[in-house]
C-alpha cells in the first residue's frame, strides 16, 4: 500500500482501480462476515428482507451484529448500542474531511465512502487521504457484504461449521494486514499502534468494543506530542 | 420495531460519517491535528485487530484463531500476497480445530 502512496499524479480512474485492488482481499473477508450475519439474522427470526435491505444500506458489520445481539433486549437500548459501536465514524470523518473536495453536502456524500479497511487503504501519509482510492476500497467490500448477507440467508450455515472452517481468522487477519502496512510508513506510526492496541486490550476488561475501538483512536495523539518531526519516508 | 431500529442505526451511521464535512465545511485542520489525523489508521487498525479476537470482555477469544491470524501475519512479513497470507490462517486455525477435536 505505501508503494501506491507517491501517487499524486495518478488520475482519479487509476486511483479508483487500485482502491479497488485493495479492497478485494477485505472485500472477501468481509463476504464470509456477511455469511455469518445473514445466517444469525435467519436463526433469529429477521426474515429476508430486513437483513439485505440492511446490509445494503448500513454495510456496517459491528452496528449490525451488534443490533441483532441486543434488540432482543429492547429497540431502544439496542439503536443506541449499534450506533455507539460506531462513534468512531465521527473521529474519522473529521480525519478525511481536509482531503474532500466541494461544499458541505458533496463532502458529506462522499465521506459515505467510509469503512475501516478503506480507511486505511484511502490514507495516504501525512494525515492526507487518496478519495478515489477510498472510495474504490469500499466497493468490493460493499458487494462482499451484501453477498454474503444474501448467500447467509439462503444457505444459512451453521455457526458451528463456520468455526470449523476457521472462517474468524478472516477479518481480523485482514485487520493486521492493512496494520503492517501502516507501520511500514513511519517509527510514530508503530507507536500509535502499539499504543491504541495497548489501550483497546485494556479497555474491552470495562467496556464494548466499540468503545475500546474509539479509546483507541486516541493513541493518535502520539502525533500531537511530537510535533511535525516526520521519517524520511513520511516526508516524500 | 425491527424495520425502524435497522432504518434508525442506518440513519445514525450515515449522520457519523457526515459529521465531519457537515461540521467543518471547506475549513482545514490546523497541523497539530493533521499529525494526529496521520497516526488514525495505525491506531484504529492495531485497535481492530485486539477487538476482533478480544470481543465483550475478551469473552471471545480463542487460541486457534489468535495464531490463525499469527500466522498470516507472519506470512504476510515473509512477502507472501495478502489473500494468500489470509488463507494460510484460515487453513491453520481449521487445522488446529480439527486436531483439537
Amino acid at each position: 500500500m505505501s508503494n501506491l502512496a507517491s501517487g499524486s499524479t495518478r488520475t482519479n480512474g487509476q486511483a479508483l482501480t487500485d482502491g479497488i485492488r485493495l479492497g478485494a482481499g477485505p472485500g472477501a473477508a468481509t463476504f464470509v462476515l456477511g455469511l455469518a450475519f445473514g445466517a444469525a439474522a435467519s436463526a433469529a427470526g429477521w426474515g429476508g428482507a430486513v437483513p439485505l435491505v440492511f446490509s445494503v444500506l448500513a454495510c456496517s458489520g459491528s452496528a449490525q451484529f451488534t443490533l441483532l445481539a441486543t434488540l432482543p433486549a429492547g429497540a431502544v437500548a439496542a439503536v443506541a448500542a449499534a450506533v455507539l459501536i460506531n462513534a468512531r465514524y465521527f473521529v474519522m470523518s473529521v480525519a478525511l474531511n481536509d482531503s474532500l473536495r466541494g461544499g458541505r453536502v458533496r463532502r458529506a456524500l462522499q465521506a459515505q465512502a467510509l469503512l475501516d479497511a478503506s480507511f486505511a487503504a484511502g490514507h495516504r501519509g501525512n494525515g492526507r487521504f487518496d478519495v478515489a482510492r477510498l472510495v474504490g476500497a469500499s466497493i468490493p467490500q460493499w458487494m462482499g457484504w451484501v453477498s454474503g448477507t444474501a448467500a447467509g440467508l439462503l444457505a444459512a450455515p451453521s455457526a458451528h461449521l463456520m468455526h470449523a472452517l476457521g472462517t474468524d481468522v478472516a477479518l481480523p487477519a485482514f485487520f493486521l494486514m492493512l496494520a503492517l502496512d501502516e507501520l511500514g510508513k513511519s517509527r510514530r506510526a508503530i507507536i500509535a499502534a502499539v499504543l491504541g492496541a495497548s489501550i483497546a486490550a485494556a479497555l474491552l476488561f470495562v467496556t464494548s468494543p466499540g468503545n475500546a475501538l474509539m479509546g483507541a483512536t486516541a493513541a493518535a495523539l502520539a502525533g500531537a506530542v511530537r510535533g511535525p518531526q516526520r521519517s524520511a519516508r513520511e516526508g516524500h | 420495531m425491527l424495520w425502524l431500529s435497522a432504518l434508525a442505526v442506518t440513519a445514525a451511521n450515515w449522520a457519523m460519517k457526515a459529521s465531519g464535512p457537515l461540521a467543518l465545511g471547506e475549513r482545514r485542520l490546523p497541523r497539530r491535528a493533521v499529525e494526529v489525523v496521520s497516526l488514525m489508521a495505525s491506531a484504529l487498525l492495531a485497535g481492530l485487530v485486539i477487538t476482533n479476537l478480544g470481543g465483550t470482555a475478551w469473552s471471545a477469544l480463542n487460541w486457534q484463531q489468535v495464531l490463525g491470524v499469527s500466522a498470516a501475519g507472519l506470512a504476510r512479513t515473509l512477502k507472501a500476497p495478502m489473500l494468500l497470507a489470509v488463507g494460510c490462517g484460515i487453513v491453520a486455525t481449521a487445522l488446529l480445530r480439527y486436531l483439537h477435536t
